[in-house]
């Protein structure tokens, strides 16, 4: 049994089948990497992990719970965080400010009515914010306000907080896009660090495949909202139905 | 000092400041000159700019932390009148039940309004805040419920006011008017100072002493865990759900608070002068805190307080400028052009204050967004840059 097993996920958007049959099951404290075309529909299954969409038919579970059914805001709280296709992040606060949000998140759940505090004396959570934006090279814009922050770095911002509330599985789409190649490099080597460094399970989508074959221990091609084959990076790498449908177009592409 | 930093602790003092020199601050012409008109240190005037910078205050704690728009906020503010002035008809003049209950009705009527109205977002929010207090104006100024009910409620169209024959039943020997154990709201200490002359009202200092109270909450609660929540509903609330955050509980926080706000503005608005009237839930009451914390700044901590002034000041000030006042201020000035002028004058004063008004927010809203406080930001970083630049252009002699 994985940390997070999805059987017979169906989810259609009118007449458009966008997924269609997806078994998928990711072991603990492993990186599974998904990869396909555009418009396969990755991140329509990272929606339905989250709460954003309700698959059609089918269960997804995690930890052996079923995340069906559960708004966004209490799968995240069960431990999965996710970061986006396109960067949200409160844009408007500082680089601190949504660090502590992350934090306080962690610390006292989905609501605490904490009206008269003041935030910047929570010492055991300015403490951790700190130190996680050391962690990420971010402490040097701790006051920038985080809209007029770079693409690479607002993405490093989201997936600090996404780290910072510690979840048992941190699903990523697409991190590195958009990312210029020494900012994709690092984060490379940031995820690689956070795996050697904790218990996390990461399940990652991806075009890049550098990014995908430097991380990933398993991996998922989906092609038309269907799970092609799932095996080894090697096996992939040498897979001719995946050649077919997915690797030779990007590298036509290229 | 008392748990503020030294930026917050500062703006602190300069309400408090404010908020006490008022008299003096709003005195500022001689009496018998020909510019005290300008003059609005009386008692009337200082109290409608310490309640509504109360209401404002709230209103901002809802709209300026949370982005959420309320259109219907004058219904809390109603409420709150009806709760004190029931108060001094069934208890006595004392204000404090009265005070108390308008804050407590308020709160709950909030947090049913605010419970369906948070269903929606965005426009269609605004929309059902407009719609409830519209109903609850539609309610009070016909009575609905006393009628429902068989007795009076609201008392319709007059006005809920205090008979003879009311039950009072602890008013004893009491004062006859609204009081504070005593204290009766409608005393003053006149001061003469040469030609000036300077009014002390006891309802005013009531108010100014809630306005710092209320004020110090607000600065609290921004500075707070869950103001930093509150930001956060503003800024992104898809991020915050994939955080892990609840955004329902905390706007409807957010909102009752701002309610509760409200609630002690209109009852307030009663302990000054005990009735309680339909129009104080119209639309228009509602529209005017929103204006208030725009033309102030939004978001900022002073800005609303700012706001609620400048309007009751124009309101009470503008308002009263009639035709003959006009002609002889502008008497220097050629027949001809002293009736040009004057006729264009009217337009904007007595009745037309609200022209001038819409006229002034427009300004603000065009090259101030973000309200008075902008401006004020943007005068002393003017007057910042020159400072810095004659200090840079000293040094080398250092
Ligand atoms: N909310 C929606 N309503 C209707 N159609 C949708 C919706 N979300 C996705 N789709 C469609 O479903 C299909 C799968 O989309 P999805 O975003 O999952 O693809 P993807 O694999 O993430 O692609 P990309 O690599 O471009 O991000 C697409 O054809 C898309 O247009
Ligand atoms: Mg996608």
């Amino acid at each position: 049994m994985g940390i997070l097993e999805v059987k017979n996920v169906n989810k259609r958007f009118g007449g458009l089948k966008a997924l269609s049959e997806v078994n998928l099951s990711v072991e603990e404290n492993s990186v599974h990497a998904i990869i396909g075309p555009n418009g396969a529909g990755k991140s329509t299954l990272l929606n339905c992990l989250v709460g954003k969409l309700i698959p059609d038919t089918g269960s997804v579970m995690f930890d052996g719970q079923s995340v069906l059914g559960r708004n966004a805001y209490e799968i995240n709280q069960m431990g999965i965080s996710r970061v986006f296709q396109t960067p949200e992040i409160f844009g408007d606060l500082t680089v601190m400010e949504n660090m502590m949000i992350a934090c306080f998140a962690k610390r006292d759940g989905a609501f605490t009515l904490q009206a008269i505090g003041n935030m910047m004396k929570e010492k055991e959570v300015v403490d951790k914010a700190e130190h996680m934006l050391e962690s990420m090279n971010l402490a040097d814009k701790r006051e920038m306000h985080t809209a007029s922050m770079s693409r690479g770095d607002k993405r490093r911002m989201e997936i600090a907080m996404c780290l910072a509330q510690e979840p048992r599985l941190l699903l990523l789409d697409e991190p590195t896009a958009g990312m210029a190649r020494a900012d994709t490099n690092n984060t490379i080597d940031l995820l690689k660090k956070i795996k050697d460094e904790r218990d996390i399970t990461i399940a990652i989508i991806e075009h890049d495949m550098h990014v995908v074959f430097s991380l990933a221990e398993r991996i998922t091609v989906l092609a038309q909202g269907t799970p092609l084959v799932e095996d080894t990076p090697e096996n992939i790498k040498g897979h001719p139905k995946v050649r077919e449908a997915y690797l030779g177009e990007t590298q036509v592409a290229a | 000092m008392l748990g503020l930093d030294k930026k917050d602790t500062g703006l602190l003092l300069v309400v408090v400041v404010l908020a006490l020199f008022a008299p003096f601050i709003l005195n500022l012409f001689p009496t018998n000159s020909g510019m005290a008109f300008f003059n609005g240190g009386y008692p009337d005037l200082m109290q409608r700019f310490a309640i509504f910078g109360i209401f404002a205050i709230g209103f901002n704690i809802l709209f300026g932390l949370t982005g959420y728009l309320s259109f219907g906020h004058a219904a809390f503010l109603g409420v709150g009148s009806y709760a004190a002035v029931w108060m001094f008809k069934l208890l006595n003049f004392n204000i404090l039940p009265g005070l108390v209950l308008s804050v407590i009705a308020a709160g709950l009527l909030s947090v049913l309004i605010g419970y369906i109205s948070l269903r929606r977002s965005g426009i269609y929010f605004s929309i059902l805040t407009l719609a409830f207090a519209q109903m609850m104006y539609a309610i009070a100024y016909s009575d609905l419920l006393g009628r429902w009910l068989g007795t009076t409620i609201t008392n319709g169209e007059t006005g809920l006011q205090i008979y003879n024959d009311d039950p009072q039943i602890l008013l004893g020997n009491g004062p006859n008017v609204p009081h504070l154990f005593g204290l009766e709201m409608r005393s003053k200490v006149d001061l003469a100072l040469g030609p000036w002359n300077f009014t002390f009202p006891v309802g005013y200092y009531l108010c100014a002493i809630l306005l710092i109270l209320a004020f110090y909450l607000s600065i609290r609660i921004f500075r707070s865990p869950f103001g930093l929540m509150l930001r956060a509903i503003k800024s992104n609330q898809t991020r915050m759900m994939y955080t892990g955050l609840n955004a329902k509980p905390y706007t409807l926080a957010a909102f009752v608070i701002s309610g509760m706000y409200a609630g002690l503005a209109g009852g307030l608005l009663a302990a000054m002068d005990p009735l309680a009237g339909a129009e104080r839930m119209y639309w228009t009451e509602s529209g005017a805190v929103v204006i208030m914390t725009i033309l102030g700044g939004v978001g900022t901590l002073i800005g609303p307080i700012l706001g609620a002034g400048t309007i009751k000041y124009m309101e009470n000030i503008i308002s009263k400028m009639n035709e003959s006042l006009l002609d002889s201020w502008f008497a220097f000035l050629p027949d001809w052009l002293q009736h040009a002028v004057v006729w264009v004058a009217t337009w904007f004063t007595g009745e037309g204050w609200h022209m001038t008004q819409g006229l002034l927010f427009m300004l603000v809203i065009i090259f101030l967004p973000g309200g008075l406080v902008e401006g004020g930001q943007k005068l002393t970083g003017l007057f910042g840059r020159k400072r810095a630049q004659t200090q840079t252009k000293t040094e080398p002699a250092e």
